[in-house]
């Protein structure tokens, strides 16, 4: 039996040498095969005397079982190798850019009149849109300004002949929509309005939110709470002061102009709000009786609160854009600033 | 408005500084534009008497003055000026002097000469912009040795007001001094009005034939006026303050009235009239040559001042320049006149003009003061240029002179409305204070007389208002409004815009928002074949005919973009396009993109194509199948005259054309310069915005059967129009049908395309059999052939 052990010897050595799978297969065929080496003594022990067969068999398939474990343990050290060494290829640059990742984005106007909507509408406003060219009865009469009223020189208006022109507000949306829906009414509304007046700080075109709130139980007050809440919200910031100045339009009775503590300067003072501390951001009041009237609503029994606003404006005050006319250059590097 | 805060103060000066006057004032609803200091800062300077003036013996545009400048000693100084003489009084900054910039006077030597101080110049001292021709002459009244500064009252500010158009009332000091009086609970010190006794018989004769236009004519003759008298200081300083441009002593005197008092007024040289005033509207034909030299064709709808031959003025706007006073005037006459706000309103504008005094009237002027004015205006011309007044003389029509107007307050709608309970005390208190005295009527309600300066106080909200203004906006309650909560309507089927806005953005495009009004030829270049409303009265030729499509506004952005070195763009708008005469119009919303450029942006892992057609197209088909319905659009090959003949779409939903898709011409490109390959789409957003409801159909739970087929048709064949036919024989059980492969080259004959296409069935309760799919598969292939004769590849 001393052949045992050198055979044992040897394929130990063979199996340390395999350095791949099918290598370590042929190794296995040669010692421990149908015809291998380990299997050939087992098949030998018949020519042992019948004493020396149970030891002999026995110590046979120990070798045999030991070399078997060897088998499985070089296998699976080899391929745990190669799987390591696969790995290894595969390995990416994880920090290579990503592909198709390339969206657009919203023009700032845009976003920010979806923003103010979603503020409204999440209160129970609706959203309603009308014609760009207007009747100067709807931009105009409706809204009680009648054709000598000097409030028509206030708002420079582009006209196409003598009755027909470009909406210079988004209020002729309201008067459309008093003429059809019976209070109560809750609305915006966004949308393009024209002025014919180009410079540093008007473009000939800009976009408008007004709001339209109708119902019987409806006050000054509601007016300014609603009016505090929106611009906090807008801004993010509950802090931020507001005030209301008596001022006037013809729609609505009694008016006011709303500020706000300059967001750029905290109030302190500052180029953009000319050093006053304060910015004019919106314009409102309480619905008056002639534009109701108009509309066919009784004046006696409902009461309303309208406002208006500038997106621009405000998309300005909101992400610090400093030049008005930028936002219909429509320059890629402007646009990409606010996907 | 624009007024000296000094002469404000004259008449009521409440314990505030500056701003916090302002302040106060525009929180009490007008609003203060600006407060500007009259004179920048400066010292040392006096007022001095040039006594001598010689050549300077070394440079001949300099002069060597002697001046008094009231210290004793006459002072030498070297001045540059033109104008400066002997006699003169003049500013002269001593030495130790600061003007304006911090510009220090020190003792010098000019040219050899001592220099000990300056005489200086308007602009010098801060009360010019421009840099001044010469030294500011003062009057020789002027007091040598004081101090110009104090003298000139040049520590004062300008206050100006931004009115808004229903206070008309505050458009003089009169009103303002009124409207501060209220705030701050303070009588107001006016100048007393006093009654100038007629020194002569004369009149002229007024008749007015438009009473209801012009209910009161006040008018006055005034004989021997020294019209070359000179306008004291004090007045130049308070038109200058309220800038107003000194022109001559009666036309000052008239403007100095209509700050003071809010009256405009008119001052005509006698010796031009003829014969009798006639206040009367136009007459056809009729032309007026006006005060600034424009000669006007009045039209019959324009109240004019006339003689007996000729239109002089017209009323309440501008006077005409042969009628008004000029250096050789002796006699004048004034007018004083109520036009009512109608009578003037939009006058001026339709005319083209804005002055002053239709300012005034338009918004209303105070029917009450056309007698203080002319009596004022007499005081003043009679002591600054002398003169012989005759009797004021008025004609007046007293059925359309305003009515004392009275308007009914409820304390209940006060409490509505401000959602305050104002107790009734504090209502008549702030009533009586702005003039309106409140009657009780019954409990709770008063009668309010409105006075007649208040032109915009007619219904209850008006009063409401003047309530909250004087109580204080920002004194009012604010709550949150109790609302009756309502769901409102909700078509799940029809899609948010901003959905689709959302899905493009996804697809890498970028939102434009472009002017709404274009230019003529680039929009006769991109959309010939759509008429759009053009405007009246554009802003520039560029911009003056609304956009018939939303092609203009993209393709201007993207050479905009493509000049600033951004190869690759990819935009969409949303908006209304105009199409159609006025009295035709459709104001129709679309939806548009335009791409041009590399494919994918530079990177390591893409390509460098270019965009083509089906990358747009994809981009579109990927809204539609966001709305579920994509089986409800067709592309139509068409031809477009922007677009390139053979990559041009009608874009069809439910069988209407709803838009175009297409490659820009060439020809279009190369006339607008464009070099890198464009395409657009436009869809009308009706179409795209419908969706559909879900429909669940149940799941089958028997195998599908495919089958790919490869036809062969001629190139021109199109590929919807095949599809078309394969879905109408592939029977009701199709699932699914593709087209995976377009090829042509070897083995397929020239002109020739295979088309590769994979056909799906299953049936929702059996398995479908062999036989019945060869039945259909064979259906479709002979329809094909007989169609299209289209074979199938070997």
């Amino acid at each position: 039996m001393e052949h045992l052990s050198t055979l044992v010897n040897e394929a130990r050595q063979a199996i340390q040498a395999a350095e791949t799978v099918a290598a370590l297969d042929e190794v296995r065929v040669r010692y421990l095969g149908k015809k291998g080496e380990i299997t050939a003594l087992l098949k030998g022990l018949g020519k042992l005397p019948a004493e020396e067969r149970p030891r002999a068999g026995e110590q046979i398939n120990q070798a045999k079982q030991a070399l078997s474990a060897d088998l499985e343990t070089r296998r699976q050290a080899l391929e745990q190798a190669a799987l390591e060494a696969r790995l290894a290829e595969e390995r990416v640059d994880v920090t290579l850019p990503g592909r198709g990742s390339a969206t657009g984005g919203l023009h700032p106007v845009t976003r920010t009149l979806e923003r103010i909507e979603g503020l409204f509408t999440h209160i129970g406003f609706d959203v309603a849109v009308g014609p760009e060219i207007e009747d100067d009865y709807h931009n105009f009469e409706a809204l009680n300004i009648p054709a000598h009223h000097p409030a028509r020189g206030m708002a420079d208006t582009f006209y196409f002949d003598a009755s027909r022109l470009l909406r210079t507000h988004t209020s002729p949306v309201q008067v459309r929509t008093m003429e059809s829906q019976a209070p109560p009414i809750r609305i915006v509304c966004p949308g393009r309005v024209y002025r014919s007046d180009s410079d540093l700080t008007h473009t000939p075109m800009f976009h408008q939110v007004e709001g339209l709130l109708v119902d019987e139980d409806v006050s000054f007050a509601d007016l300014k709470g609603t009016i505090e809440d929106f611009l906090h919200a807008f801004f993010e910031r509950d802090d931020l002061s507001v005030r209301f100045r008596p001022s006037y339009f013809p729609f609505t009775e009694p008016s006011a102009e709303v500020d706000i503590q300059c967001v750029m300067c905290s109030g302190d003072g500052c180029r953009v709000c000319s050093h006053s501390g304060w910015l004019e951001v919106m314009g409102c009041g309480m619905v008056h009786p002639e534009v109701f009237r108009h509309s066919g609503i009784d004046s006696e029994r409902y009461k309303g609160f309208a406002f208006g606003m500038g997106a621009e404006r405000l998309a300005m005050l909101r992400y610090g854009v400093n030049d008005l006319r930028l936002f219909f250059e429509n320059d890629l590097r402007f646009l990409r600033q606010f996907a | 408005m624009k007024f000296s805060e000094q002469w404000l103060r004259e008449w009521v000066s409440p314990a505030l500084s500056t701003q916090a006057l302002a302040d106060q004032i525009t929180m009490a609803g007008l609003e203060v534009d600006a407060v500007e200091r009259v004179a920048s800062d400066f010292n040392g300077v006096v007022v001095a008497e040039v006594i001598s003036r010689e050549p300077h013996p070394d440079a001949d545009k300099l002069n060597v003055c002697r001046v008094d400048d009231g210290s004793g000693e006459p002072v030498q100084v070297v001045c540059g000026a033109p104008n400066v003489a002997a006699g003169q009084k003049v500013p002269f900054a001593r030495v130790g002097a600061v003007l304006p910039g911090d510009f220090k006077i020190k003792k010098a030597k000019l040219r050899g000469v001592e220099s000990r101080g300056m005489i200086c110049s308007a602009s010098e001292l801060g009360l010019e912009e421009e840099t001044s021709p010469g030294i500011l002459e003062l009057p020789t009244s002027a007091p040598t040795g004081e101090d110009f500064r104090a003298w000139l009252s040049l520590d004062d500010h300008t206050i100006e007001i931004d009115l808004t158009p229903n206070r008309g009332d505050c458009l003089s000091l009169k009103g303002v001094a009124r409207e501060v009086g209220v705030l701050n609970r303070m009588a107001v010190d006016s100048p007393a009005i006093v009654e100038q006794p007629a020194v002569c018989e004369d009149t002229f004769p007024v008749a007015v034939s438009a009473p209801e236009a012009c209910p009161r004519y006040v008018g006055r003759v005034v004989r021997g006026v020294a019209v070359g008298a000179e306008t004291p200081l004090w007045m130049v300083e308070r038109l200058r303050r309220s800038g107003v441009r000194s022109i001559s002593v009666i036309v000052d005197i008239t403007n100095y009235v209509m700050l003071e008092l809010g009256q405009p007024m008119h001052a005509f040289d006698l010796a031009e009239l003829s014969r009798t005033i006639e206040v009367r509207y136009a007459r056809e034909g009729e032309t007026l040559v006006l005060l600034d030299g424009q000669e006007i064709a009045l039209r019959p709808d324009t109240l004019v001042i006339a003689d007996a031959d000729k239109p002089l003025a017209m009323a309440g706007i501008m006077g005409g320049e042969h009628s008004g006073v000029s250096d050789s005037t002796r006699d004048v006459f004034l007018e004083s006149a109520f036009f009512t706000p109608l009578a003037v309103a939009g006058k001026a504008r339709s005319y083209g003009l804005h002055t002053d005094s239709s300012h005034r009237f338009e918004r209303g002027v105070d029917p009450a003061l056309t007698w203080q004015a002319i009596e004022r205006a007499t005081e003043l011309l009679t002591r600054i240029a002398g003169g012989r007044p005759g009797p004021v003389s008025e004609t007046a029509s007293p059925d359309h002179l305003p009515t004392e107007r009275r308007v009914r307050l409820r304390a209940e709608r006060i409490e509505q409305c401000l959602n305050l309970a104002l107790p009734g005390e504090e209502v008549v208190e702030i009533l009586d204070r702005l003039g309106m005295p409140a009657v009780v009527e019954t409990p709770g309600v008063w009668q309010v007389s409105v006075p007649s300066w208040r032109f915009d106080v007619a219904i209850e909200e008006d009063l409401i208002e003047e309530l909250a203004r004087i109580h204080g906006y920002n004194r009012l309650p604010a709550r949150r409004p109790p609302v009756r909560l309502g769901l409102s309507a909700d078509n799940e089927a029809r899609q948010p815009l901003a959905r689709l806005r959302r899905q493009l953005v996804a697809r890498d495009f970028q939102e434009a928002i472009t002017y709404s009004f274009v230019a003529p030829d680039l929009q006769a270049l991109l959309a010939p074949d759509v008429t759009a409303p053009r405007l009246a009265n554009p802003i520039s030729s560029d911009m003056s005919v609304m956009r018939a499509s939303l092609f203009p506004g993209l393709v201007k952005v993207l050479m905009h973009n493509l000049n600033r070195q951004q190869s690759r763009v990819r935009l969409f708008e949303a908006g209304l396009v105009f199409r159609g005469e006025l009295d035709a119009l459709e104001q129709v919303p679309m939806l548009g993109a335009l791409v041009a450029g590399p494919r994918s942006p530079e990177g390591w892992a893409g390509g460098r194509d270019a965009v083509d057609f089906f990358d747009l197209k994809g981009d579109l088909e990927s809204l539609f199948a966001l709305s579920g319905s994509e089986h409800d659009w067709r592309f139509e090959p068409a031809l477009h005259p922007a677009l390139h003949p053979g990559q041009t779409a009608r874009i069809l939903h439910d069988g209407h054309p709803v838009g175009w898709i297409g490659a820009l011409h060439p020809g279009v490109r190369r006339e607008l310069g464009i070099k890198t390959e464009t395409f657009v789409f436009e869809v009308e957003q009706t179409a795209l915005l419908k969706g559909r409801l879900p429909r669940f159909t149940p799941l089958s739970r028997f195998p599908e059967v495919r089958r790919d087929l490869a036809l062969v048709v001629e190139a021109t064949v199109p590929v919807q129009a095949l599809l078309d036919t394969l879905r109408e024989q592939a029977g009701e059980w199709l699932t699914d049908l593709h087209l995976f492969d377009v090829y042509q080259g070897k083995g397929v004959a020239d002109g020739y395309k295979s088309l590769a296409l994979g056909l799906t069935w299953q049936h929702p309760s059996r398995t479908l059999n062999d036989e019945e799919i060869n039945q259909l598969v064979e259906a479709i292939v002979a329809e094909s052939k007989h169609r299209f004769g289209a074979e199938l590849r070997g």
